[in-house]
Order: structure tokens, then C-alpha cells, then sequence
């Protein structure tokens, strides 16, 4: 008597927003309070500990991407006003930022052609096929902008996100060391190298090691959207010339 | 009242950003362009409203929150990433790697050449 009523739940759960949005937001408080027992470890990343938990969890369980995502899509969403949201802290630091106009044109032009450049290189020189190479390319962009790229060079849009996720993840979790080791200590630096190379997941770690380098790298991060539009697509034509 | 108002001034933004987007077509995504308006509009006013600050404080103070719906997307891809993982490996963390270091580089080379104020000339640089 009592199976047929929670089987009747498990319908209706797996069927509605609510399960794929209360996951997310559930996966997401308890992968922040496991970071910060951590005493802030980069590794303990929240979004890789979410990612996982929930990757875990929708396997486990059987739900289709697809059917968690219509909850999910909640949280996804806000990601463009709070791109909007940028704009405040830039504003913010704007007198920084007009004494150094050049320096972080040049960074970041050069910042976008090396991650472009490096990305397609490595993966021709260890046999990925071109798709895959078209895939990588803009793999340094804010997702919605890589997607464009990505289909307009030959990529698969998907695989894109998938990917600029990935180098977010891996950008905010190897960053602040590596700018240890290479003895980078300006903050503004930090922040344009994290927001080129690893957009908005850079630029929330960003924010978690101060206000100035946040800014910068959500900076870094706008600004490239448009040179990486503007820049990729014509470097893509430039190289496959190139190479025959 | 003041959240919901600035909210609602972001949205604003975006959708703004999003039809000149589509009217123009340029391949620049709608948000962005919105933050652009967004910052021109500061700089005309000289000062961030209120309302507008404080729901931009909220929604960045939870920034990787927003990137895990898209992450858990990967799921979908792990055929094709486990049929080309090493240049997908390898191309995207050495990539990454590179990018951060010569930014970072770049970025403190050339503002110690083009910021420092006319005075620091003399000086032996440090």
C-alpha cells in the first residue's frame, strides 16, 4: 500500500524544476561550507565539488541531463545581469584603470591570441581531430560567447561550454599558485591574467582573494569576450592558411 | 524595494543589450553589451545608484553558484571527451597554464613601462 505512493512521489519529482533547482542550490551550500573548512584551499573549489556532487547524484538516480536542467536553468539564467553586474565594480575601479589603458590592451590582446594560439596547438600537435581543435579555440571566453565562436569556426557549441567550464575550473584552481611561483604579487596583473584565461569561474575566485583583483579580471573577462569575437575567427582562417 | 529596483535596472540592461545585439548583428553576446551601457551610464551620472549596487553585490558575491548548471553539462559530453582526452587534456590545462602566466607577465611588464609616473624616470627601477 505504501510503495505506489512513493513511487508516485519519484514521478513527480523527477518530472518537476523544483528537484533540479533545490539539488543545485543544496549541492552548491554544502560544497561552499566544505571549502570553507578548508580554510579557502583552491582545490576545494565550490563549483568542482557541486559539479561532482550533482553529476553523482543525477547518474546515480537515473535523471537526464535535460530534466535537471529545466531547474537548473534558474541559476543558469542569472548569469547574464550579473554579466550586467560588472559593471559596478569596474566603475568602481576606474581611476586604476585609466592610468594603465595600455598595458592592459597589449595583455590583453596578446593574453587572447595565446590562449587561442596554445590551445589549437597542442591539441593538432597530440592528433585531436579539427573539431575538437575548433572546440578548444575559444575555450578561454565566457560561455555564451565561446558557443557563438565555436559554431561559426567549426566546433561543437556544446562541447565548447563543456570545455570553458573546465579551463574556468582549472584557471581558478591553478592561478593563485602559479602567479606565486612566477612572482606576480600586483593584484591588477592577477586579475587580467584570471579573467582572460578563465572568465567568470577565474573571476569569482578572483573576488574571493580581493575586491581589486575581482574587478580587474571581471575586466579582463568583458573585455576579452570582444576581442576573443573579434580576434579568434580571422586567427582560425590565418592559421588553417597557413598550414595548408 | 532598493534589491528589486536594481535587479530589475540589470535586466533592463540586458535585454536592452540583447535587441541592439539582434538589431546590429554582431556577434558580441547581449550581456555584455549591456555592462558596457551599464558603465557608460555610471561614468555620464559620476556615481553607482544605490539600488544598482546593491543587487550587484548579491548576485557576484555568488558568482560560481551560476556556472554549476552549465558544469554539470559535461555528463553529456564524457563520450566524446573519453575518445579524444589526451589532446583534450592536455591541450586544455597546458593551455591555461600558459595563458595566466605570460597574461600575468605581460600585464606586469608593460605597466611597469607605460604607468610609472614621470618622476619614477630617475630612480633605478626596483
Amino acid at each position: 500500500m505504501n510503495n505506489p505512493g512513493l513511487q508516485d512521489i519519484w514521478v513527480y519529482l523527477s518530472a518537476t524544476p523544483l528537484l533540479g533547482l533545490t539539488i543545485t542550490l543544496v549541492a552548491y551550500g554544502l560544497a561552499y561550507r566544505f571549502y570553507l573548512k578548508t580554510n579557502s584551499n583552491p582545490l576545494a573549489n565550490p563549483v568542482v565539488t557541486s559539479v561532482a556532487i550533482l553529476i553523482a547524484l543525477l547518474m546515480m538516480s537515473g535523471i537526464s541531463y535535460h530534466d535537471y536542467f529545466a531547474g537548473g536553468q534558474f541559476v543558469h539564467f542569472l548569469l547574464g545581469p550579473a554579466t550586467v553586474a560588472l559593471a559596478v565594480p569596474l566603475y568602481q575601479q576606474f581611476s586604476r584603470l585609466r592610468q594603465l589603458w595600455l598595458p592592459v590592451l597589449i595583455s590583453l590582446i596578446c593574453g587572447v591570441a595565446i590562449a587561442a594560439g596554445s590551445s589549437i596547438w597542442l591539441a593538432r600537435l597530440l592528433g585531436g581531430s579539427l573539431e575538437i581543435q575548433m572546440s578548444l579555440a575559444p575555450k578561454s571566453a565566457t560561455a555564451p560567447v565561446a558557443m557563438g565562436i565555436s559554431e561559426k569556426i567549426g566546433g561543437l557549441p556544446s562541447l565548447t561550454a563543456a570545455l570553458v567550464v573546465i579551463t574556468g575550473i582549472t584557471g581558478a584552481v591553478l592561478g593563485t599558485k602559479l602567479f606565486e611561483w612566477i612572482g606576480v604579487k600586483d593584484d591588477t596583473a592577477k586579475g587580467i591574467a584570471m579573467g582572460v584565461a578563465a572568465h567568470g569561474i577565474g573571476t569569482a575566485r578572483a573576488f574571493q582573494v580581493s575586491s581589486r583583483m575581482g574587478a580587474f579580471s571581471g575586466l579582463a573577462m568583458a573585455l576579452s569576450a570582444f576581442a576573443t569575437a573579434l580576434i579568434v575567427p580571422w586567427m582560425v582562417d590565418w592559421i588553417q592558411e597557413f598550414s595548408g | 524595494m532598493n534589491f528589486l529596483s536594481g535587479v530589475t535596472l540589470l535586466l533592463v540592461y540586458q535585454l536592452a543589450g540583447e535587441i541592439i545585439v539582434r538589431l546590429l548583428g554582431v556577434s558580441i553576446p547581449g550581456p555584455v553589451l549591456g555592462m558596457v551601457m551599464l558603465f557608460v551610464t555610471m561614468m555620464i551620472r559620476g556615481r553607482a545608484s544605490e539600488p544598482v549596487e546593491q543587487a550587484s553585490t548579491a548576485l557576484l558575491s555568488h558568482l560560481p553558484l551560476l556556472f554549476v548548471p552549465a558544469g554539470v553539462g559535461m555528463m553529456t559530453h564524457f563520450g566524446r571527451i573519453a575518445d579524444e582526452w589526451l589532446p583534450i587534456t592536455f591541450a586544455l590545462l597546458f593551455s591555461t597554464m600558459i595563458t595566466l602566466v605570460a597574461t600575468a607577465l605581460i600585464m606586469q611588464q608593460t605597466s611597469r613601462w607605460f604607468a610609472k609616473p614621470a618622476p619614477a624616470r630617475g630612480q633605478a627601477d626596483e
